[in-house]
């Protein structure tokens, strides 16, 4: 197949035809860029934390988040990568080679918070811990502590946003997995924005990739020659984010746009869940030990770090 | 025609002999669904129309990663 607008061969199949790797390059940064300006992801006076984790999404977000910068003559000092190692043997460990790498070459600030220092073991010894009380499966685990510590270290660092570089299927599969789990008051805080309004306790995340399907965030990685090595975390197949991705990615292949249809009737709705969640947010508190925001007296963070204490 | 395909994912290197012509009919034959993986000759990514060639040698590059 050729390219739509050249006569070079296609790297990728798109809904409207092929297209070559220059203009591939060309159409994926421009469609980052009209989100980050379509959503006003990004202010001229805003400190970008950028959430990486060394994988194809954190690279390809902090890549095209400096880029943005860079194009728009705003300092690139505005902006630092936090990582966070949760303590995964034989998976973080390779993805943070890479990252610390790639930031040394692009010149960008590194942080690295693990759950070890942080919250006194690794996912891999909290997890079964944790799960003997609770039943919680390692992913819900990992999720609460991951939020804390990106919120607690981002803000620490005086960022104004958080950078996240969750793409299309991601964020399709949550909009599947809120409606199958009856979530649907979490469905307010999701979009390309996160949360119902700014918040003291939160610093608000941004998602330049969110209209980037994962296919294309893997190839632009590739072909721009980023380090990124195939990795998967153990736990992920427990998870019941793995089902719906499967769902997702056969109703894809059968009936072309599914995802993005996803999407663009979550977008529709968006304005209404917003509107609902203001009326019904609960209190943000401080949490008594670590004063973080919690909806209790505890965060949850805490909670679970009580449970590792307990043994 | 036979082609080797090397599976990132499964860190396999596998022989087959394939009885359709294109990247496609290589994909369907293996059961793999082209979502979830770009594909890779001769350091070139191809698509799915590609006509495939007796002995070529094709990397399937895992689109899923993370966690």
């Amino acid at each position: 197949m050729n390219c739509l607008h050249c006569s070079k061969n296609a790297v990728i199949t798109l809904q409207h035809g092929g297209l070559c790797k220059n203009h591939f390059l060309s159409y994926f940064e421009q469609k980052v860029f009209h989100t980050i300006n379509k959503y006003q992801l990004i202010q001229r006076n805003d400190k970008l934390c950028i959430a990486t984790s060394g994988g194809k999404d954190s690279l390809t977000v902090l890549h095209l988040t400096k880029k943005y910068l860079e194009k728009n003559n705003i300092p690139a000092t505005n902006l630092f990568a936090l990582a966070i190692d949760e303590g995964i043997a034989d998976y973080r460990e390779h993805t943070l080679i890479d990252l610390q790498k790639f930031c040394s070459e692009q010149n960008v600030q590194l942080k690295i918070v693990s759950f070890q220092d942080e919250l006194g073991k690794p996912l891999d010894e909290a997890y079964p811990i944790i799960n003997k009380d609770t039943q919680k499966k390692p992913c819900n685990v990992c999720g609460v502590w991951r939020r804390y510590l990106l919120n607690k270290h981002a803000a620490k660092m005086g960022a104004t946003k958080v950078v996240t570089g969750h793409n299309l299927d991601d964020e399709a599969q949550v909009i599947i997995m809120n409606i199958f789990k009856a979530n649907t008051k979490l469905a307010g805080r999701m979009g390309p924005i996160s949360g119902i309004e700014e918040s003291e306790h939160f610093i608000q995340r941004v998602k330049p990739l969110y209209f980037c399907a994962e296919k294309e965030v893997r190839l632009y990685a590739l072909l721009k020659n980023f380090q990124v090595q195939f990795t998967e975390c153990p736990y992920a197949k427990e998870g019941f984010r793995h089902h719906v991705q499967e769902m997702l990615n056969n109703f894809e292949q059968q009936y072309h746009g599914t995802k993005q249809s996803i999407i663009n009737s979550f977008l529709e709705l968006l304005p209404l869940a917003k509107e609902k969640e203001k009326g019904l947010s609960e209190e943000i508190k401080r949490c008594q030990h670590c004063g973080e925001a919690a909806n209790k007296e505890v965060c949850n963070a805490c909670l679970m770090k009580e449970m590792i204490a307990r043994g | 025609m036979n082609i080797t395909v090397l599976n990132e994912r499964e860190h396999t290197t596998q022989d087959v002999t394939l009885t359709g012509k294109t990247l496609i009919d290589l994909l369907k034959q293996l059961k793999i669904n082209p979502e979830v993986v770009i594909v890779v000759r001769n350091n070139e990514v191809i698509t799915e129309d590609e006509i495939l060639n007796d002995n070529d040698t094709i990397e399937l590059l895992s689109v899923v990663s993370g966690g």
